[in-house]
């Protein structure tokens, strides 16, 4: 049966309150393979090490039967803030 | 918690903490360094290679107590695992992340001198 993506997100959604949460299935539908972002506050004064643990804590349960789960994006709302804007003034020039 | 099976034997966890520090450098990986068998594992291998520390590999797939009790040591889920003078430093993604932002290279060095 593998994990749905709803089921990723309401996990990350329920104990981590995201501001901003991308999860895409990267297993072409089988459920067994994911990439995340997310923001969140709880990241704040953490290492990456520690956010990532934060993360598969919360993905727990699911990741007994995930295959692979890939955390490309871990931030605190004012990284993401300045990545946005970096991101949008670059072209600009 | 109601779960209370644990493979992390107190003998366990010493070899591992044994073979963490036997090098400066160990990675835990899906295959071996010359034949990774999955792509999260060799994308660490290629970042070690290309920094050309020395560093020893070992295929958790050709055992399933070590694969299981090194996911309690590290409290980490995923492998690749890797651990740098003697303590884990990250899987995957942690590890590319720390290479791009030249952070990898850095805690290297260090490692290497001390």
């Amino acid at each position: 049966m593998g994990v749905t993506k709803e089921q990723v997100e309401s996990s990350l959604t329920s104990k981590l309150s995201p501001s901003h949460l991308e999860v895409i299935d990267t297993s072409g539908g089988c459920g067994a393979s994911f990439a995340v972002e997310i923001v969140s506050t709880k990241f704040e004064g953490k290492r990456l090490l520690e956010r990532h643990r934060l993360v598969n804590a919360a993905l727990e349960n699911e990741m007994k039967e995930i295959h692979a789960l890939s955390i490309k994006k871990a931030q605190t709302p004012d990284q993401w803030k300045q990545q946005q804007e970096s991101d949008n003034s670059k072209p600009a020039a | 918690s109601f779960c209370c099976f644990s493979v992390l034997s107190p003998e366990l966890k010493t070899t591992l903490d044994k073979v963490v520090t036997s090098h400066k450098v160990v990675l835990f990986m899906k295959g071996t360094k010359d034949f990774p068998q999955c792509g999260f594992s060799h994308t660490v291998v290629q970042i070690l290679k290309s920094l050309n520390v020395p560093f020893e590999t070992i295929n958790i797939l050709e055992n399933e107590l070590l694969r299981q009790g090194l996911k309690e040591y590290s409290s980490w889920p995923t492998f690749p695992q890797l651990y740098i003078d003697g303590e884990f430093f990250g899987g995957c993604d942690i590890t590319v992340d720390a290479y791009e932002s030249g952070e990898l290279q850095e805690l290297l060095e260090k490692a290497m001198c001390s």
